[in-house]
Formats: structure tokens, C-alpha cells, sequence
């Protein structure tokens, strides 16, 4: 199963791994990394991820399909995703909605034929002061009307915001410079030194008390 | 900006553009916090946070230093920072991670060493793309230049720190499934007890989950000490607290407000923070507190922003979000929304919750939509009470994590405050807002 | 979830015990530590609804079917029962009005998403959503909205059927593949009310354990594909009875409907199986149904076998056995099998052979095992005792593929980390990833490796030395368990034998078997092996016993399985050899792992009876059949691994004429003109009990007594005072005990009593562990066995490991519908590098020479073998041949050259 996910993905997978006590941890930013590959979760990523974290690929699978974020089936370039809740609904969030199932022609989780756009109806994004909110590919656009709405799509089908925002799946454009920095042996012994310290200072501070309550 | 004099603790350095790099925020105090914090016990610190009684800003506002304290003495222990912002109406983290990233890391790092922790976690929300960048770039900075990793300024005390991104599941904020989820499984909360995460924690270790905005207020409070800050605020809220106010208000925003002092009408209505109801309309009603929270009427605006205050009078600060709903609004249209979102979000493991929450949006949208039939309210209200029963506040439960008695919540809140809404839609088969 | 009290605790059965009080419903109670309040309160005889809680797994208590109200710091609040161990002074209520409004809420929601499809689900009458909705539900649906949608059932295997629409999402079969199988090819996926169980696209649960998933789930969500459809529960009628697919003795409910078994079920036997079962025991009962079963008696004139009369067949077999031994004394005559009887049948077989007849080469074993003396005589352990001790060594097959059960006792205890695993085995198997030391050696190096473990002997080349000392600290806990059984088929059992007696000088050591077939056991012990009579005693101590009690007793030892047919093909001394050959449901061509010698063996007789109930080469060269009920046929008694006695039932009426075993034997010595004046089944055992010292005390009386339900370990050693076991699962025995607690109208057939515990009233003589009486001691100790030495071989040669996998061609599977098409081909596995050397890789194909034969078969890679090892599975598909024929039973290990065709 493994060999699809190419060299780059993969050793910054196995870095990923490295950065957890139990490689399991790693599974969902595996996924994320898949994605940034692929777009949405392949079969072949996740079977490929199973072995990875040690896990069976049905488990990966069901692990992944408990997250929004993870797409178990092809995504559009760009995830437009349109909050309507309550505070995004109070701005006029389902009318936005509405709308925009109307001007890209598909209904929300649908993509439109050209294959660059899906459409998402989305809980609260966390930007409720730029209502109703809007993410593509997870980055906040503010608030949008129906007008700046259509300007949006066209900017993005013309590729006019690449730079911003990055085609869906790459989720954090920054990386990790480098692994763990603190040496699990060099840890361990100064956990055990600070855990001694600990007692010692509990016996004194015990002592300390146990005068004060004797004078 | 503030209607208290009390100082702007965690948004202090968010007004200059460049708030989130290591250079301003070295040059507005940065890792000073830190510096000290190095130079004193680990109980000395903790007992700090004890003494500025800063309760937890999740939601659940635990006394922070109290949780600490639980920790077991054990050989391994995790700090698992909770930044998965998904409460609807909640963006106050989100203001914090990508602004002031140094800030939380600074804080991040202080609570490692108090509690002498070696590998930290920060957990956040997946949707925060750039804030998953800024933290992570910070990170990076501050490795460099010392202030995470290895022997720490020289101090001889080390911590790692891992940026862990979710992907998309409002549960994981609920600290023991984001347990589970930063195990890499599916975000399933655990039974308390025997699971509180001070005793049965990540990976079955001692681990303490504290929310961003805990974390951010760490590096003042030491450097200002704990006494500082207990002295703002009144009774068990101390300090400041950013409120997320949302709705139909002027100014839609983040404040940093001094707890208790401070009353929802400040919040609401002062020129400098929500500028009131806007449109000229009148308030009909807010949510205090996310919206798991029951439902406040004008008649409360007045009452203080303090986590007991609010609890007294039926219920809670939570979140520290407040969502504004004016005189317009369709209370079934909005409780429906909110039931919605509980039925989407419901991770599916308790039956009460993972069925009722469904079974409450499909009756709900039935009666925005006209097709609400006679009995439909007491139906609703007692598939409610098989949820939290009594539909009382604090609610009882008959599921596993909160989630399932949030439910309830604003159901019964708009039942309860606009009845006759629910009979008109009911009788004339449709919304009369439109 | 981490560290969580599971379900495991075994609770006695009886309410009184415990070690605190606590109260329940305003009455006092007793709890035990550690337990779940729900366990605690069903021994107190208040039965809480549950769904997703099951006593053998993790709780997770996410149904909330169970909440209680508990009374706490806080006052009474609703606390799930399945998940909150009970303690000293808890207060408990479990029927006040707001218990029962949170229990009808449950049920309501349960059904908003529920499709009302009762009618024509499997699980209609036997549901427990449908038996407590109409026990605690609300009266009237007051759901109204569309339901869940899915596509109707979809397979999640070849055995399993899932129908996602009826699943309430209580995990117990997700749990059950990862935390009891260890395969987790089923998970959740989705959320909230969109969760469905899902296997991953092309790869199916196929688990050997896949049938428990179907009785554990509580609706009609996951059926077993030969069930299906064929018997609605009320039509059901059943008895409760011991498994004889192979040894384990898992307890079982036996249904059938009109005469034909319909379904299997696991009943929780705390020593045996806790509730499991492997897919072959629930399935194979297929082939009890099958069309072409033996049913008439027959002989064979002119050529043709044609049906006959019982007294003709018998009167012909009686004739040509006495002809045989007129020309060629007793010993002329062979008798190959046994291990499909009862302990009644072979006991009775081993009388007319040994008593009667005068021959003691008899064989149970047909060369698949080891010598009866070493088995019977090495210090015993029980499964529990091994499932529980410090240090278990696997000198065995493996496990998954041989006794599925025994391997999911042992996966847990391993898993729980209480056990260390220490593993001698030429090839890796479904446990070794468990094990603390796996010690792969090759074929061959058996006795050597276990001199170096015992520190009385180098370590053989290549055996790996720090797993090698590892495994050494272990062996020195004092509380060491050797499971032993045949590693490879393709090595001499001799060298296995020599090796489990050189580790019988470990201190604390004991031994649980792991024969595969049967009642392989109970052929033991009654004496269908040379060398043995019944009760475990060798032939030379127990002559004088059993010549009293049967008049004579066989002169010398005679041959054992390999001597037997080797004899009657012709080979060795003429003087004594056996012509003709008595055949106890043994199919010698499937059953011999040398396949050669056992066709030159039936062909080389001239005189062939097969007591059978299946056709097949046996059957095509006898010239005497005489039909034999089957399982689930006759009554009587089964012995399994580790010594258990149980009962095994009649379900059915036997098909034409065929006849239970014991009365085969009884009527075949009248024939042979002497009546060993047997005329009932119980006449059978009660002279089992008083001859075989083994079985002494283990009275019919023992047997059917309430706390004997499990069965009673021979030698017998008196009464249990207390006894544990964990209250049976109510959703996955329904009919058994279940439909009756849970309030609703008992409707499968309650054929089973249920049993209240302990039952002081029984009177049992305390046992005698066997001795005593005069009777003769039971064999104990090594056998003193030498194994043949093994010649060094030169650097071309292979060497083969041949291994078993639990769906082969044996009769069991070959007569089950479902079964057959799990079988799948066994390529001849090489280490990866070898097949590098020869050029080829993964599905080229090999040429084999061994000295007898040549023949041409595909590769796979195995990087999990040493080099110049290779290794395959008896009795599948193999090329054009099967395994059996490379194996040369009269050679120690079997040398393979290799070369591209
Ligand atoms: C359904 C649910 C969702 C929650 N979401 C969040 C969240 O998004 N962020 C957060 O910090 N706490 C959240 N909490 C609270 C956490 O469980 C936990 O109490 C908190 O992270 C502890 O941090 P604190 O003590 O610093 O507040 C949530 C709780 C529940 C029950
Ligand atoms: S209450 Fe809801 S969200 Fe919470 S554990 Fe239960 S099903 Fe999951
Ligand atoms: S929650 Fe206890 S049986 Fe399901």
C-alpha cells in the first residue's frame, strides 16, 4: 500500500510522527497532509497512512470521516464554505447561502462541474464580527454580500487570489524547522532531578510548618 | 475602550499591525513573564495562579490553579492546550492565536514549567489556517531564540511544544474528546469519572487542558503577580475577560472587559464597545454564553459580567460570547439554527443526544417551516427533559459530556420567553417574519 | 480508552457474596470490588436494560439504556449502571419514575431512526429493542419524521450481512473485532446521527470471528448469510452442548428447526470459551445438514458397495475381521481415528479393539500428533490456569488457525499484559506479535532449542540469542504453562514430544495441549492410541486391571498411526502385518498429512470398514460401511484440551439409519461373537467411571449436576466450593436465559434450564483424583521419548514447514456451503532473499523435489521466515498437489531442493 504519497509528503510525515509519543497521534495531520497532496483522502492515503501510524486503514477511514476537514471524496480547488449560524444567520448568512447555491448552480456539499468550486454550508467559523463569514480553503475572506460574493468566485476561477489562498488540502503553509528539541534522556533524568527537588522542597516546606506549629 | 479603568492584560499588544512577531513582541515585554517565572519554584508560580484566582476561560471556568493542583504527582504529564474555538459566537481565541502568538506560548511555557511538564500540546481548530501558521511560525522564533526547547534561557528546564491541528469537529473542544482526538482517534468523549483528564489524561497520563485565553493571561500575571490580578474584578471572577459580542449590534467585536464590574448593558450598549442595538431597533433578547447557554431577556442586560452573577440567575458565562438578537428576530428560526447545529456536532456515542438532537431539528424546522402541529410543544419539551432532565440550570444529563443538556437549551429558552411565536407559526402555518 | 475498569471481573453467581453492602431499591445487597453495578445488581436478581454493555468487553456505556439513579455527594443523579463499579454503602434505585422516564426516553430515541421492519428482520422475536420496547417502551410512536436512509443490507464479509438502517450504533461489534478478535476491519465512520459501521473499501471483515459480531448485536443489523432467512426464533428448539469442530469444547446452544440445525450459538462458559466462537464451529453444522451424508449400511459385492441391512453389514465386517486375524493374529488388524466420537463411542471402540479383538494398534492420531503417552502424562494445566500464568510458551501450530478460541484466551491475556508470551515455532503466527520472545528455529532444531532454554544446551544456529535469554528469565517465574502442540506438520512429532519433556524440567511447569481435532482428548483417554488403555493408564500398568474387567488385554504394543498404514502398504516385517484396517470417521487421504503413504496404506489393506457419516476415499475403498450418527445426533460426553468433561447433546434424529458410535461398537463385538454387555448409553459411562482411573468419580450424577453446566476436569477432584462466572450476555443468548429477564414472553424453545448457581443441595462424593481402589495409576511424567536424530543438511537443501489454516479441506469445511468458498490456494511461502538466489518472485512458479517426487508449484514472498525455510498449509489448494504430498511421515524433517521449472 505504501507509495503513494510522494517523498516530500512522506518524510514530513514521518517527522510528523516523530513529534508524538504514540505515532497514532499523527494520524490527523497525516490526513491534512494527504489532502495537501490530493486534494481529498484517497483510499491509497489512508491504506498508506495506516501503516504509517499502525493502525488498520478501517480505522483510519472511520478516524477520518469523524472530521469535516477530511474529505473522503474529491473536493473543488476551492472549499467556499458559508457560515449560517446564529450570529452569521442573524447578518443574513442563509440568504448568502442561498445565493450562492444559485449563482455557482449546485447545491451546499455539491461541486460545481468545472470541478473548482465546492460549496459548503458551514457551523460557526470563529469570525463572527465579519458577518455572515466566509472561508475559502479555510482562509476568512470577511463578510461577503451576494455582489462581493460573485466577485469572490470569479477572482478564484480566474486563480487572482492563489497566493492567498493555496488550492484545498494545504492547510499550514509554515513549517516545523526541525523535531523534538528536548532529548528524552536528557528529560528523563531532569524530570527524575526535578521530581527529588519537589520532594525536597515539600519535606522542608513540611518542616518549615511543623516548627512554626511547635513554637 | 473600557468602561472599568482595570489595564488591557491579554490584548495589550494586538493594536500594532506587527503583533504577532517575535520582534514586537520582544520590544512590548515579551518572555519576561517567562524570565521570572524561571527564577522561582514551580510551586511558587503555581501558587501565583492560585492567588490571582484566574478561573478557566473555556467555558466551564474551573479555577485554573485549583485543576493544577489535582495533578497527581506522576512521572509523566501533559499540558494540552485547548484552542478549538468552536462554540458558535465564540472568536475570542481566535483574536489571541493570531495576534499574540507569542503571548500564548510565553504562557504556554510558564504553565510547563509550574507544572513540570516537558511536552505541551497546542491544539487548534482547524479552520484557523492562518492562525495555524502565526502559532506555528512563533514557534519557530521562539525555539530560536530560546524560549522553548531545550534548557530554557539557560534555566536547565526543558519543554517541547507541538502544534497540533484538528480537522473539523466542534466536540474536540470538549477536553476529553480532544484527548481523544489528539490520540489520532475519533473525537468520542470519555465517561467522568473515572476520565478527568488531571487523573486519566492523554494517554491515560496526568494531563491539564487549559483554554488559549487561560494560557494568555499567564505571563501578567506573574510578572504582575497573582494578587494584581485578583484585585481587578470582584468575588471568584477575577480579571479581565474578552467577550465576543455577535448579533445586531453596531460594533461587532472582541473586548477585553474587568469581570463583574462590568454589565452586559456596558457590553451591549456603551458607545466605545457594542454601541447598542443597531437599526434603532430594541433588544428582544442574548445569549450570555455561547449557545449552550439559556437565553437572557431585556430585563437582565443589567446584570454583571461575573461567572457566579450569571450562573445565579439561570445561566452561564461559558464561552464569554454574547450574541445579540433584536426585536426582528424569529426566536424559532433561531433555536432552530441552534438545535441544528447540536444535531450536526453531536459525536453520535449517547443516544439521547446523538438521536435527539435529530429528532428536536426535524420537529423544530417542521414548525419554522408550517408544519407544526398542535402538540409539537410539549412534544419538544419533553424529548428535551429525556435529554437533561428537568430542564433545569445547571442541567442534569442523561449522556456522557455536556453537549447532549446544551441541547435543550434554547429550545426551552424560546419556548419559555415567546410561546405565542411558536403558536403563530404553529396556527398560521408559517414564520410571520418571513 | 485507557485504563478502564473492564467488564472482565468474574462475579460468582450467587447474590449473597460479596465483599461489602450496598443497597439497592431500599434493600441490602452484596457488592464485589472492581464490579460494575449492573453485574451486581443481576446476581442481586434485578435485571437492569441494557444495549451496548457486554461482560466480556470494555464498558462504554453510550447507549444510556442502563442509567440508574445513584445517590452521591449531590443527591440522586442518573448514572450509567454498566459503567460505575459498585461500592461499600452506594444507594441505588432502579425503579423510581424518573429511572423509567430516562429508560422509555432511551427506547423512544432508539427508535426515531429505527426502521419498523420487524416483520421481516431475522432478529423479529428474539430482538431486545423489540422485546423492551414492548417491556418499558412508551405505548404509541409519536415520531413522525422521515428516518435515516441507507442502502439495504450490504456484506461486510463472505459470512456477515449488515444492514446499516437497523444499527443503534452500540459499538459491540466494532468493540468485539478490535478489543476481543484484534481486528479492527470494522469501525464507526461518520458522525452524530450519520454513524455507520464500514469496513474499508476491498477489505473485508474477514475475521474467524466474524459470527460473534452477529450474535452480539443486539437488533437485526448484522446477520450471518447461512441463517439468514432460513427459521423465524419461535420455530426454534434447542438443547445447550459442547462444540466438536475441534478441541477447545467451546459451550454452545444447538437450535434446529424440523430436524435441521439452523444456527449455533455461544454460551459463556467461564473456563472454556466466554461466550465465543470461531466462524467454523457456528457454520460447519452445514455439513450435519449435508445431502450426500452416509445414511444406509453397505457392503460391497462384485465390485459395487450396495446398501444393505445392518445385520449383513455387521455380520460381513465381523467376518472379515476374523479372517484377518485367523490369518495374521490380532495385530493384523488396524484401527486409524476416533476423534470424531463421543468418550462413550471411543471407549466402547477401544474395548472391542483392545479387549475383544486383541490389537493395540489403535490409533486416534492420524500422524498429525504427538505420543499419547507424553500428552497424557506430562503435569496438566487447565486454560485458565494458562490464560492466568506468568509465562505461557507456544510450542504449538498456530493457535488462530488450530483452536481459534484458545487463541482469543490467550490474545487477552497477553494483551492485559499479565502473561508473558514466549513463542518456539518455525514460522510466525497470529500471536507472535504479542509475544515477549519469539524463538524461530528451524525444522529440526526443536530439542536443541529447548536444552538451550532449559540452560542444558547450546543454542541452535540462528536462533536468536538475547530473544533466546529473554525468554529464559521468563521461564524461570515458577508459574510456566507449555501449550504443546505440532509447530509443522513437515517434523517429526517425536522431536516436538522429546522437546516438551526436556522443558517438563522447568520448574512449575504444566502442559495444556493443543490437539486440534475433536474429541481428540477423549480418544486419549479412553485408549484409542497404542500403548494406553482408558483413565490415562499405560498398557503395561493398567494390563492386569483391564484383563480382569475385560477378560484379555493386548500381548505387546502395537503401532502407532505411521506403523499402521506403513504396514498395510506393504512395507516392514511380514510376519505381523496389518491387512485389514478399521476406520473411525477418519478419511486417511485428508486426515495423514502424508498423503502417500495413506493412500498406499488403504490400498495395500485387504480389508477395509468404514464407520463413517461422509463420503470420500475412505468410503470408495471400503468394503464394509456402516453409517454413524454425527454431532448434534447422539448424546454423550466430549473431552477437551485441557481434560474437561462435558456433556454433548442430541438435537437431532439421526438421518436413514445411521447409528450412534457406541452402539456400533457394542453391536460389532456381538457379531464378533462376543457381548461386552452394554446396553445403554449410561451403561457405557457408568463402566468409564469405574474402570478408567481417570474418570473415577465423574458420575452421570457429577455431570448433570447444576455447577457441573461447564463440564468437570478429569481427574476428578470433588465439587467446586464456590464457583465465578459472569452473568451470560442476555442480547447474544437469546432463548437461553435472556428473553425471560428482560420481561418479555419467552419464545425460543427454553429446552435449556437455566441454572441459579451453586446448588448445595446436589450431593457429590468427594472425587478421587483418579486413584485408589486398586485401579491403576494414571501415567505421569516424561515418556522418556527419543526422537529420531536429524542429519545435517547440505547448503542447497530447504527445509519445509507445513502448518494448518482453519478453513482447509478437511470434511468439516468441504460439506459447509458457506465455508467452502473461504478456502483459498497456499503458495509455497520462501524468504523474500531466496527467492532472489532462484530469480523468481511472488507468483512465478517453483520446482519441488523432495526424494520421492517432483512437482511444480507457485511462490510467495515471506519475509517472516529464516532462509532455506519454506512453508505451506496442509490440506488447500497447493499448485496441482496438496502439501501432503512433499511430507514423508517416515522421515524426521522433510529436505527440498528448489529449482526454476
Ligand atoms: C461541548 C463542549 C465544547 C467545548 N468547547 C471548548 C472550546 O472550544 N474551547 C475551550 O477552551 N473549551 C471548550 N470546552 C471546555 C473544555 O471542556 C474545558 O473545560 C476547557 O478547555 C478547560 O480549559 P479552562 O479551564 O482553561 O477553561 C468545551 C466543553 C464542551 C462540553
Ligand atoms: S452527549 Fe452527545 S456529544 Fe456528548 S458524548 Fe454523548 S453523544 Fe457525544
Ligand atoms: S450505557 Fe450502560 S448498557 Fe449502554
Amino acid at each position: 500500500m505504501s507509495g503513494h504519497l510522494g517523498p516530500d509528503i512522506l518524510a514530513r510525515a514521518r517527522q510528523l510522527i516523530s513529534l508524538y509519543p504514540e505515532p497514532r497521534s499523527a494520524l490527523v495531520p497525516l490526513c491534512h497532509l494527504a489532502q495537501e497532496q490530493d486534494g481529498w483522502l484517497r483510499p491509497e492515503a489512508m491504506a498508506e497512512i495506516a501503516e504509517l501510524v499502525g493502525v488498520t486503514p478501517a480505522e483510519v477511514q472511520g478516524t477520518a470521516s469523524f472530521y469535516d476537514m477530511l474529505h473522503l471524496e474529491p473536493v473543488g480547488t476551492y472549499l467556499v464554505s458559508i457560515c449560517t449560524n446564529i450570529s452569521c444567520m442573524l447578518d443574513g448568512g442563509l440568504e448568502l447561502l442561498e445565493h450562492a447555491e444559485e449563482h455557482l448552480g449546485v447545491g451546499a456539499g455539491g461541486t460545481t462541474p468545472d470541478g473548482k468550486i465546492t460549496l459548503e454550508e458551514a457551523e460557526c467559523l470563529a469570525d463572527c464580527d465579519h458577518a455572515p463569514c466566509v472561508q475559502v480553503n479555510h482562509r476568512y475572506v470577511g463578510a461577503q454580500t451576494p455582489e462581493t460574493f460573485d466577485a469572490l468566485i470569479e477572482d478564484l476561477r480566474a486563480g487572482r487570489r492563489s497566493d492567498e489562498i493555496p488550492s484545498h488540502g494545504t492547510l499550514i503553509r509554515v513549517r516545523r524547522d526541525g523535531g523534538l528539541r528536548a532529548d528524552p534522556e536528557q528529560v528523563a533524568s531532569e524530570r527524575a532531578a526535578m521530581a527529588e527537588a519537589k520532594a525536597r522542597r515539600a519535606a522542608e516546606a513540611a518542616e518549615a510548618a511543623g516548627g512554626e506549629g511547635g513554637s | 475602550m473600557a468602561v472599568t479603568d482595570a489595564p488591557r492584560i491579554v490584548t495589550a499588544r494586538i493594536d500594532h499591525p506587527d503583533s504577532y512577531t517575535l520582534e514586537r513582541a520582544l520590544a512590548t515585554g515579551a518572555y519576561e513573564g517567562l524570565r521570572k517565572a524561571l527564577t522561582m519554584t514551580p510551586e511558587a508560580v503555581a501558587a501565583e495562579v492560585d492567588a490571582a484566582s484566574l478561573l478557566g476561560r473555556g467555558g466551564a471556568g474551573f479555577p485554573a490553579g485549583r485543576k493544577w493542583a489535582m495533578l497527581r504527582q506522576s512521572p509523566v504529564t501533559y499540558l494540552v492546550v485547548n484552542g478549538d474555538e468552536s462554540e458558535p459566537a465564540t472568536f475570542k481565541d481566535h483574536l489571541l492565536v493570531e495576534r499574540d502568538p507569542h503571548q500564548l506560548i510565553e504562557g504556554v511555557v510558564i504553565a510547563a514549567y509550574a507544572l513540570q511538564v516537558t511536552r505541551a500540546f497546542i491544539f487548534l481548530r482547524g479552520e484557523f489556517a492562518l492562525g495555524l501558521e502565526r502559532v506555528q511560525a512563533a514557534l519557530n522564533e521562539a525555539y530560536a531564540h530560546g524560549a522553548v526547547g531545550a534548557d530554557i534561557f539557560g534555566s536547565g528546564f526543558s519543554v517541547d511544544i507541538v502544534v497540533h491541528p484538528g480537522a473539523g469537529a466542534y466536540i474536540c473542544g470538549e477536553e476529553t474528546s480532544l484527548l481523544e482526538s489528539l490520540e489520532g482517534k475519533r473525537g468520542f468523549p470519555r465517561i467522568k469519572p473515572p476520565f478527568f483528564p488531571a487523573a486519566i489524561g492523554l494517554y491515560g497520563e496526568p494531563t491539564v487542558v487549559n483554554n488559549v485565553e487561560t494560557m494568555s493571561n499567564l505571563p501578567w500575571i506573574v510578572t504582575n503577580g497573582g494578587a494584581a490580578f485578583a484585585a481587578l474584578g470582584e468575588g471568584r471572577s477575577t480579571g479581565t475577560r474578552l467577550f465576543a459580542l455577535a448579533g445586531h449590534v453596531r460594533n461587532p467585536g472582541v473586548y477585553e472587559l474587568e469581570m463583574a464590574k462590568t454589565t452586559f448593558a456596558d457590553l451591549i450598549n456603551a458607545p466605545v464597545l457594542g454601541g447598542g442595538v443597531r437599526h434603532g431597533r430594541e433588544l428582544k433578547a442574548f445569549i450570555p454564553g455561547g449557545v449552550s447557554a439559556p437565553w437572557f431577556g431585556p430585563d437582565q442586560i443589567d446584570l454583571p459580567l461575573g461567572q457566579d452573577e450569571v450562573g445565579a440567575a439561570g445561566s452561564m458565562l461559558g464561552s464569554g460570547s454574547v450574541v445579540v438578537m433584536d426585536d426582528h428576530t424569529c426566536a424559532v428560526r433561531a433555536s432552530w439554527r441552534i438545535t441544528k447545529f447540536f444535531s450536526r456536532e453531536s459525536c453520535g456515542q449517547c443516544t439521547p443526544c446523538r438521536e435527539g438532537s435529530g429528532w428536536l431539528e426535524r420537529i423544530m424546522e417542521r414548525i419554522e417551516t408550517g408544519r407544526g402541529r398542535p402538540d409539537d410543544l410539549d412534544l419538544l419539551l419533553d424529548a428535551c427533559d429525556n435529554i437533561a432532565p428537568g430542564l433545569t440550570w445547571p442541567p442534569q444529563q442523561t449522556t456522557i459530556c455536556v453537549l447532549g443538556p446544551s441541547i435543550p437549551s434554547s429550545i426551552h429558552s424560546a419556548i419559555t420567553m415567546f410561546r405565542d411565536e411558536f403558536l403563530t407559526h404553529i396556527k398560521e402555518g408559517g414564520c410571520p417574519h418571513g | 480508552m485507557a485504563e478502564q475498569p473492564a467488564g472482565a471481573p468474574a462475579a460468582p453467581t450467587d447474590a449473597t457474596e460479596g465483599d461489602f453492602t450496598f443497597t439497592l431499591n431500599g434493600r441490602p445487597a452484596r457488592g464485589r470490588k472492581g464490579e460494575m453495578l449492573i453485574a451486581a445488581a443481576e446476581r442481586a436478581g434485578v435485571f437492569i436494560p441494557r444495549f451496548c454493555y457486554h461482560p466480556r468487553m470494555k464498558s462504554v456505556g453510550v447507549c444510556r439504556m442502563c442509567l440508574v439513579e445513584v445517590t452521591g455527594p449531590r443527591g440522586a443523579a442518573l448514572q450509567p449502571s454498566c459503567y460505575l463499579e459498585v461500592t461499600e454503602g452506594m444507594e441505588v434505585v432502579t425503579d423510581s419514575p424518573k429511572v423509567k422516564k430516562a429508560q422509555d426516553g432511551v427506547l423512544e430515541f432508539l427508535l426515531v431512526n429505527h426502521p419498523l421492519d420487524c416483520p421481516v428482520c431475522d432478529k423479529g422475536g428474539e430482538c431486545p429493542l423489540q422485546d423492551q420496547t414492548l417491556a418499558y417502551g412508551p405505548g404509541e410512536s409519536r415520531f413522525v419524521e422521515e428516518k435515516r436512509h441507507f442502502e439495504k443490507p450490504i456484506p461486510i464479509s463472505d459470512l456477515v450481512l449488515l444492514d446499516r438502517e437497523r444499527c443503534i450504533q452500540c459499538s459491540r461489534c466494532t468493540r468485539f473485532a478490535a478489543e476481543v478478535a484484534g481486528e479492527a476491519q470494522i469501525d464507526f465512520s461518520g458522525r452524530g446521527e450519520m454513524i455507520e459501521v464500514s469496513t474499508f473499501p476491498d477489505e473485508p471483515f474477514s475475521s474467524y470471528f466474524s459470527g460473534n459480531t452477529v450474535q452480539i448485536c443486539p437488533v437485526g443489523a448484522l446477520t450471518a448469510v447461512p441463517y439468514r432467512f432460513t427459521a423465524r426464533p419461535w420455530d426454534l428448539d434447542q438443547v445447550e452442548s459442547t462444540c466438536t469442530t475441534c478441541a477447545m469444547g467451546c459451550r454452545v446452544a444447538v437450535q434446529s428447526s424440523a430436524n435441521r440445525l439452523t444456527r449455533i450459538l455461544g454460551i459463556d462458559s467461564e473456563p472454556v470459551n466466554h461466550g465465543w466462537l470461531c466462524d467454523k464451529g457456528r457454520f460447519a453444522f452445514e455439513s450435519v445438514n449435508a445431502e450426500d451424508r452416509i445414511t444406509q449400511p453397505m457392503v460391497r459385492r462384485d465390485g459395487e458397495l450396495v446398501p444393505t441391512t445392518w445385520s449383513e453389514a455387521l455380520d460381513q465386517a465381523a467376518a472379515g475381521l476374523r479372517r484377518a486375524m485367523t490369518d495374521g493374529g490380532p495385530e493384523a488388524i488396524g484401527v486409524l481415528g476416533g476423534a470424531r466420537l463421543t468418550n462413550e463411542g471411543a471407549y466402547l471402540w477401544a474395548r472391542l479393539a483392545k479387549g475383544v479383538i486383541g490389537t493395540d494398534s489403535v490409533d486416534a492420531q492420524l500422524g498429525d500428533g504427538l505420543p499419547a503417552e507424553t500428552v497424557l502424562g506430562l503435569p496438566r494445566a487447565t486454560i485458565a490456569e494458562a490464560a492466568s500464568a506468568a509465562t505461557v510458551v507456544l510450542l504449538c501450530g498456530d493457535l488462530r488457525e488450530e483452536l481459534p478460541v484458545a487463541f482469543l484466551r490467550l490474545r487477552a491475556a497477553a494483551v492485559d499484559g499479565t502473561t508473558a508470551l514466549v513463542e518456539l515455532a518455525p514460522q510466525r503466527s497470529a500471536l507472535t506479535p504479542l509475544t515477549t520472545s519469539f524463538l524461530q528455529y528451524r525444522p529440526g532444531d526443536v530439542v536443541e532449542l529447548a536444552r538451550a532454554l532449559t540452560g542444558t544446551g547450546g543454542p541452535p544456529q540462528g536462533v536468536d540469542a538475547g530473544a533466546l535469554e529473554s525468554a529464559r528469565q521468563h521461564l524461570g517465574s515458577g508459574d510456566v504453562v507449555v501449550v504443546l502442540g505440532r509447530p509443522s506438520l513437515a517434523e517429526d512429532g517425536a522431536m516436538v514430544a522429546e522437546a516438551a519433556e526436556v522443558l517438563a524440567g522447568l520448574p512449575g511447569v504444566r502442559f495444556l495441549s493443543a490437539l486440534r481435532r475433536g474429541n481428540i482428548h477423549g480418544a486419549l483417554d479412553m485408549g484409542l492410541a497404542p500403548g494406553v488403555l482408558p483413565g490415562r493408564v499405560g498398557l503395561e500398568e493398567g494390563g492386569a486391571w483391564f484383563e480382569r474387567a475385560w477378560g484379555s488385554v493386548p500381548a505387546r504394543r502395537g503401532r502407532d498411526c505411521t506403523g499402521i498404514l506403513s504396514s498395510a502398504a506393504g512395507a516392514g516385517d511380514d510376519e505381523s502385518r496389518v491387512t485389514a484396517l478399521v476406520l473411525l470417521g477418519s478419511e486417511p487421504s485428508v486426515d495423514v498429512p502424508d498423503r502417500d503413504l495413506a493412500r498406499r496404506g488403504l490400498g495395500g489393506a485387504s480389508f477395509v470398514v468404514a464407520v463413517t457419516s461422509s463420503p470420500g476415499e475412505a468410503v470408495d475403498r471400503a468394503d464394509v460401511v456402516l453409517p454413524a450418527a454425527e454431532a448434534h445426533e447422539r448424546p454423550g460426553t466430549t473431552t477437551n484440551i485441557e481434560g474437561r468433561v462435558s456433556r454433548v447433546a442430541q438435537k437431532l434424529v439421526p438421518p436413514g439409519q445411521a447409528w450412534p458410535d457406541w452402539m456400533i461398537a457394542s453391536e460389532l463385538a456381538r457379531y464378533m461373537g462376543s457381548d461386552m454387555g452394554i446396553d445403554s448409553m449410561a451403561a457405557v459411562w457408568a463402566e468409564i467411571e469405574r474402570l478408567a482411573p481417570a474418570y473415577a468419580g465423574i458420575t452421570a450424577d457429577v455431570l448433570d449436576a447444576p455447577w457441573a453446566r461447564d463440564g468437570v476436569v478429569a481427574p476428578f477432584a470433588g465439587a467446586p466450593v464456590s464457583q465465578a462466572a459472569v452473568p451470560l450476555d442476555p442480547i447474544a443468548v437469546p432463548g437461553v436465559e435472556s428473553v425471560e429477564r428482560q420481561g418479555a414472553p419467552p419464545r425460543a424453545g427454553s429446552a435449556v434450564t437455566p441454572t441459579a448457581g451453586p446448588d448445595g443441595q446436589v450431593t457429590v462424593e468427594q472425587g478421587t483424583g483418579g486413584q485408589g481402589e486398586g485401579r491403576p495409576p494414571v501415567l505421569a511424567g516424561p515418556a522418556g521419548i527419543n526422537a529420531p536424530h536429524v542429519a545435517p543438511t547440505d547448503s542447497y537443501s530447504f527445509r519445509l514447514v507445513v502448518g494448518r489454516t482453519l478453513y482447509d479441506g478437511g470434511t468439516a469445511v468441504a460439506m459447509s456451503e458457506a465455508l467452502t468458498p473461504l478456502v483459498t490456494s497456499a503458495p509455497l511461502r520462501v524468504n523474500p532473499h531466496d527467492l532472489d538466489d532462484l530469480g523468481i518472485t511472488t507468483g512465478d512458479l517453483v520446482r519441488v523435489r523432495t526424494a520421492r517426487d517432483s512437482v511444480v508449484v507457485p511462490v510467495a514472498a515471506d519475509p517472516g521466515l529464516a532462509r532455506k525455510v519454506v512453508a505451506t498449509e496442509l490440506n488447500v489448494p497447493f499448485g496441482d498437489v496438496t502439501a501432503g504430498d512433499l511430507i514423508d511421515a517416515t522421515s524426521p524433517v522433510v529436505e527440498l531442493r528448489l529449482e526454476t521449472p
